[in-house]
């Protein structure tokens, strides 16, 4: 057993109300820059949809994350052999017309425009070129567009259901949708940093925080077409490329990461877990696809167990950090409660992000024109006649493999089902206790959920291991060479080369 | 005259070369990029690129081989037909960088995006590779078979410059023009190095082959930490 930590995330759907707080958050913090403007390390899209980069998530035309190969698994689009011979020409990597091209507007005109019959107007001008332009696409372009033809029915995720479930979804009545903000997974087995010919990424072993070492870095792009979320992103203009970097200056300090501490919905959790990095190749190489989410809960330990304990210590693992691990709400959503769930676990990175699935506006009905959420009469309200079909959420969070799904939406509504008992007190006892055995839950535990969905403070959402880290400066600097400069002070321009 | 372009010339190159790349490294290494284009223009890029590279890859393996063992070659050429097939190989690739390099002046000339990230270092680049290959290209053709009189012109060159023992007899009394551009603008691209993108086939990443797929990396050693005194219990946030 060799355990590490990792600081992981859940985002639960349904209280995601699609603000894009958290984009604007991490944009002024780290991407308003020339050459980054396109970039969205934090992004919020619409589902059915089809994302950023557009079909994003279509590995037949991307070439991203693993696939299985034998007894083990190899990149589909990079590696030794491909990403040496396609170095001088990347054939899958996306462009900017697939993300968008920037734009600004000539604000000045508005004021300098001379005297006229019609009211001046700010042209757009492009942030690569700096000429005129007509916008053709932006960053959620296809925002709340749940129903339409050119974005929504182009999902890749539709191609497990049939013609005929699909037109359901589209039905105007029935047609529904749900967000889901992404950023970078910072992924067990990642890989962006397989791909990197230079080695200019790596893992942080303390944090498991995945960067990519700018000095380093050769503008090779492997990691843009390797990443299967896309979440590693060229900078045209230094010719470098960057990611999200979890904000780890601040989680260092013990502060929330940006677009977390931001979020409006309250959406995100962050915290420790400890995971068995013996069993990455083994869990990365699950034969059956249906099979990886399951895995993928396996490798991460019990953070209570005296010989996980034992064996975090002798690696090294800070007491404080296994403290955090045993307060970690990610742990709580994804191991004991069994509510969140990976996105697109089949890519076989083994991401750290998981996703409470969206139950609301899913599983609600509309009878004779009456919006139905509950209907005490079948328990499981519409999971077989959900808006949402759990074959499309299932080609999201598990692979296909619809019985995870399911199981999460129950749960989810056995806590709403107890939680009306309580608070309204118009269903049944019976019914609500029929509910909450058919999927073993008990009372504390349904009151914990629902304690940690909607009234969790803000150190209850955030468990942050206290960083070590300032100490270790002493170790990479001296800091009488640095007293007086910001942090580890500049110690090159990051200026284009030439 | 010859003494400046053949003696001085060349050891100002590498001189420049070794000092102002290790430089660059050590001290610049956020600049040391390919500095793709590709994300601004993927289609033309593909054919112009692979040409242009490939070409100029097998032609820098030619050219090593032939200076570190010209016996082999000049043992290789022993039949005419051999011969035939190694010369015809070798043009075919230095057309191939030929079109190549044609291909990517044609992009950066005409694709706006491309133009923005157009420095003026690069249109150096080009214009001496331009020179390098066409140069090449025409010794290849004027001055034929040079892969069997190389051996008794430039080899003995070549080396004497590495050996700092600088002969200069042959290569002056070669009576081709297109030939004594090739070998100063070779050396020219080898000055330019540190100061142009060239320095990114300098950090062609080899240890990849190698190197385990996935890197992790701990700030400290992470077994020490357990021993150290300084550690203490951390305190929970105050920004709530
Ligand atoms: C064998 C190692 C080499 C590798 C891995 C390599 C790789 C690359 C890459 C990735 C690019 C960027 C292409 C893009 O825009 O996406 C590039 C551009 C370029 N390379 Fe190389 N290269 C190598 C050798 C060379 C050599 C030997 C030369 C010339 C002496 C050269 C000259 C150039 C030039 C001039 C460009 C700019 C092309 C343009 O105008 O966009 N490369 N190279
Ligand atoms: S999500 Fe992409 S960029 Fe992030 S760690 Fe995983 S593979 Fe790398
Ligand atoms: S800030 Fe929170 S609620 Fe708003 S879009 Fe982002 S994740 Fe959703």
């Amino acid at each position: 057993m060799d355990v590490r930590s990792q600081v992981s995330m859940v985002f639960h759907l349904d209280k995601c109300i699609g603000c894009h707080t958290c984009s604007i958050a991490c944009k002024n913090v780290w991407t308003d820059r020339k050459g980054a403007e396109y970039m969205w390390w934090n992004n919020v899209e619409t589902k059915p949809g089809t994302g950023y980069p557009t079909k994003w998530e279509n590995q037949d035309i991307y070439k991203g994350g693993w696939e299985k190969n034998g007894n083990s698994v190899s990149l589909k689009g990079a590696g030794k052999l491909r990403g040496l011979k396609n170095i001088f020409h990347n054939p899958h990597l996306p462009v900017l017309d697939d993300y968008y091209e920037p734009w600004t507007y000539k604000y000045e005109d508005l004021f300098t425009a001379p005297e006229g019959d019609d009211q001046p107007t700010a042209r757009p001008v492009s942030l690569v070129t700096g000429e005129h332009m007509d916008v053709q696409a932006g960053p959620n372009w296809d925002d709340d567009l749940g129903g339409s033809i050119d974005y929504a029915r182009q999902d890749v995720n539709f191609k497990d259901l049939s013609p005929a479930e699909q037109e359901v979804m589209f039905q105007l009545e029935r047609m529904t949708f749900f967000y889901l903000p992404r950023i970078c997974n910072h992924c067990l087995n990642p890989a962006c940093v397989a791909s990197c010919p230079s080695g200019a990424l790596y893992k942080r072993g303390e944090d498991g925080v995945v960067l990519i070492n700018q000095q380093v870095c050769r503008a090779w792009r492997m990691c843009v077409t390797a990443c299967p979320y896309k979440k590693s992103y060229y900078n045209w203009h230094t010719g470098k490329s960057e990611k999200c970097i979890l904000c780890y200056p601040r989680l260092e300090s013990g502060q929330a990461p940006a677009c977390m501490h931001q979020c409006v919905g309250r959406i995100r959790y962050l915290g420790v877990m400890l995971y068995d990095a013996d069993k990455i190749h083994e869990v990365a190489s699950t034969e059956k696809e249906s099979d990886l989410v399951d895995a993928q809960l396996g490798i991460y330990l019990d953070p209570f167990d005296p010989e996980v304990i034992k064996a975090a210590k002798k690696n090294g693992i800070a007491d404080s950090t296994i403290v955090a691990a045993q307060k970690s709400p990610v742990y709580k959503f994804v191991k004991e409660w069994k509510i969140a769930l990976p996105l697109h676990p089949e890519f076989r990175t083994i991401p750290n992000l998981f996703y409470v699935p969206a139950l609301m506006p899913g599983m609600a009905t509309v009878q004779d024109g009456v919006y139905e959420e509950s209907n005490p009469q079948f328990l499981w309200g519409g999971i077989d006649n959900n808006r949402m079909p759990v074959k499309y959420l299932s080609s999201l969070f598990s692979a296909g493999n619809t019985g995870k799904v399911v199981e999460v939406l129950k749960r989810l509504m056995a806590v709403r089902w107890h939680r009306r008992q309580v608070t309204v007190g118009d269903v049944k006892q019976d019914v609500v206790d029929k509910a909450m055995q058919e999927v073993s839950l008990g009372k504390e535990t349904a009151d914990a959920i629902f304690r940690l969905t909607s009234l969790a403070t803000f150190d209850e959402r955030f468990v942050i291991p206290p960083a070590h880290r300032e100490e270790s400066i002493e170790m990479l600097e001296s800091t009488a060479d640095v007293k007086g400069s910001t942090g580890f002070g500049f110690r090159e321009k990051p200026a284009r080369g030439w | 005259m010859n003494y400046l372009l053949f003696v001085v010339f060349p050891y100002a190159c590498l001189s420049i070369f070794l000092i102002g790349s290790i430089y660059r490294y050590k001290n610049r290494a956020f600049t040391v990029s390919s500095l793709s284009s590709q994300f601004l223009e993927g289609k033309k890029l593909f054919l112009a690129s692979q040409l242009f590279h490939w070409g100029l890859f097998t032609l820098f393996f030619g050219h090593l081989i032939a200076f570190l063992f010209p016996r082999a070659i000049l043992a290789w050429n022993g039949q005419p037909v051999r011969l035939l097939i190694l010369e015809v190989t070798a043009f075919v690739f230095g057309l191939s960088a030929f079109i190549g390099v044609i291909l990517l002046v044609w992009r950066r000339m005409t694709d706006r995006r491309v133009q923005i990230v157009t420095s003026k270092m690069d249109v150096v680049v080009l214009l001496v590779l331009l020179t390098q290959i066409i140069s090449g290209l025409s010794v290849a053709y004027y001055n034929r078979w040079g892969s069997s009189w190389f051996a008794a012109f430039l080899t003995p060159y070549v080396r004497s410059i590495f050996v700092f023992d600088p002969q200069i007899d042959a290569i002056a009394s070669v009576n081709s023009l297109s030939l004594k551009i090739h070998v100063i603008s070779a050396f020219s691209i080898i000055g330019l190095i540190p100061f142009t993108r060239f320095m990114h086939f300098l950090v062609y990443p080899v240890d990849y082959i190698w190197r385990s797929y996935q890197q992790v990396m701990w700030n400290w050693d992470r077994r020490d930490i357990r021993t150290s005194r300084k550690w203490r219990q951390g305190e929970p946030s105050k920004n709530n």
